[in-house]
């Protein structure tokens, strides 16, 4: 029989000259020159100054991504769009592609109804069931940097410019978004001519008249 | 002034109310006073108020309570689908669900055909006017 690791209640098989010799701690001692190493404790922090009245959990940041905004099973590539607010209230413009902000990108086209390349959200928008052909039109350069405001260069005034009213420059439309705006609406002309009055459709606004039931109508 | 429109056996109803609104039904047995039981070929026959009915001119000839296909071969027939279709009145109804299902670019078209069509009207009117004064 192997002997049992201890006879009775408290007294152990080894005792206490063996047990020390089993644990093999005088081996290390040797090893270490007589005394057993010690670790380098880490240098405690000074002591701090300020000690806050209340003990307050730092806030942890939030780890919340949001998810992608979905868009509206009504709204494919080429639907035309009814606006509802802004400045371009009532227009028919065509739909382009979603943006990774969420926003839609339209186009008038500009020619048919002077909406140009935007950006508009879906809850401002009524969907059509009214569809145009969109499949010859390159959107890939347009994305939310493209319509990035630019960051105005704030010079030091003087004290007699303070109280001069300062000369805003007039921010004219960049070349390369004029020929943008031309290069998506050829294509997009293209494909409205085909379809009979759509171009006019486009061009005239949208509007409530009396006897209109919107909740009854079929957009 | 006398009723040329009665409750009977094979009268052809227009539901007004309810689940079954704008389904045409065939009266095939009155239950009481007040109530029906109809029938149509795409319908589980039931009984119905008379409130609910509005009775139309087409009557076919069935027998009280007749078997699905026979009613089905009555109505056949008699041709009720076309004589409803024919009549001012299921024209009025087929032209309206026909407006509830314009979507924007059509009403849209039907705006600019109105006013096409008034401003010839207007134009014949005119020459006419001008021939009557010559």
């Amino acid at each position: 029989m192997a002997p049992a690791s201890k006879l009775s209640q408290g007294i152990k098989r080894a005792s206490r000259s063996h047990a020390y010799h089993r644990r093999g701690l005088w081996a290390i001692k040797a090893k270490h020159g007589g005394s057993f190493p010690k670790a380098e404790k880490p240098a405690a922090p000074a002591e701090p100054k300020f000690y806050p009245a209340d003990d307050v959990k730092p806030r942890t940041p939030s780890t919340r991504k949001p998810k992608p905004t979905k868009l509206r099973s009504t709204i494919t590539p080429g639907t035309v769009l009814i606006l509802l607010a802004g400045r371009f209230m009532g227009k028919r413009v065509v739909f382009l592609k979603q943006l990774k902000s969420g926003l839609l990108l339209i186009s008038g086209p500009f020619k048919i109804n002077g909406v140009p390349i935007r950006r508009v959200n879906q809850t401002y928008v009524i969907a059509t069931s009214t569809k145009v052909d969109i499949s010859g039109v390159d959107v890939s350069k347009f994305d939310d940097k493209y319509f990035a405001r630019e960051k105005k260069q704030k010079a030091k005034k003087t004290e007699g410019e303070l109280f001069e009213t300062e000369k805003e420059a007039s921010k004219a439309l960049p070349d390369f978004k004029k020929d943008d705006q031309k290069a998506v609406d050829a294509a997009l002309i293209k494909a409205i001519e085909t379809v009979p009055e759509l171009k006019s459709y486009l061009g005239a606004r949208f509007s409530l008249r009396d006897g209109d039931k919107p909740h009854e109508m079929v957009f | 002034m006398p009723f040329k429109r009665f409750v009977e056996i094979g009268r052809v109803a227009l539901v007004n109310y309810g689940k079954d609104y704008g389904r045409l039904v065939v009266i095939v047995d009155v239950v009481d006073q007040n109530r029906a039981l109809v029938d149509a070929p795409d319908m589980i026959r039931c009984q119905m108020n008379f409130k609910r009915l509005s009775l139309t001119d087409i009557k076919i000839d069935i027998k009280r309570v007749p078997k699905k296909a026979t009613l089905i071969k009555a109505m056949e027939e008699a041709d009720v689908k076309t004589k409803w279709e024919n009549s001012s009145w299921g024209k009025k109804l087929i032209v309206q669900k026909r407006r509830a299902a314009l979507n924007d670019f059509d009403r849209f078209k039907v705006m600019i055909a109105k006013i096409k069509r008034g401003g010839a009207i207007r134009q014949e009117l005119a020459k006419l006017k001008k021939a009557s004064t010559a």
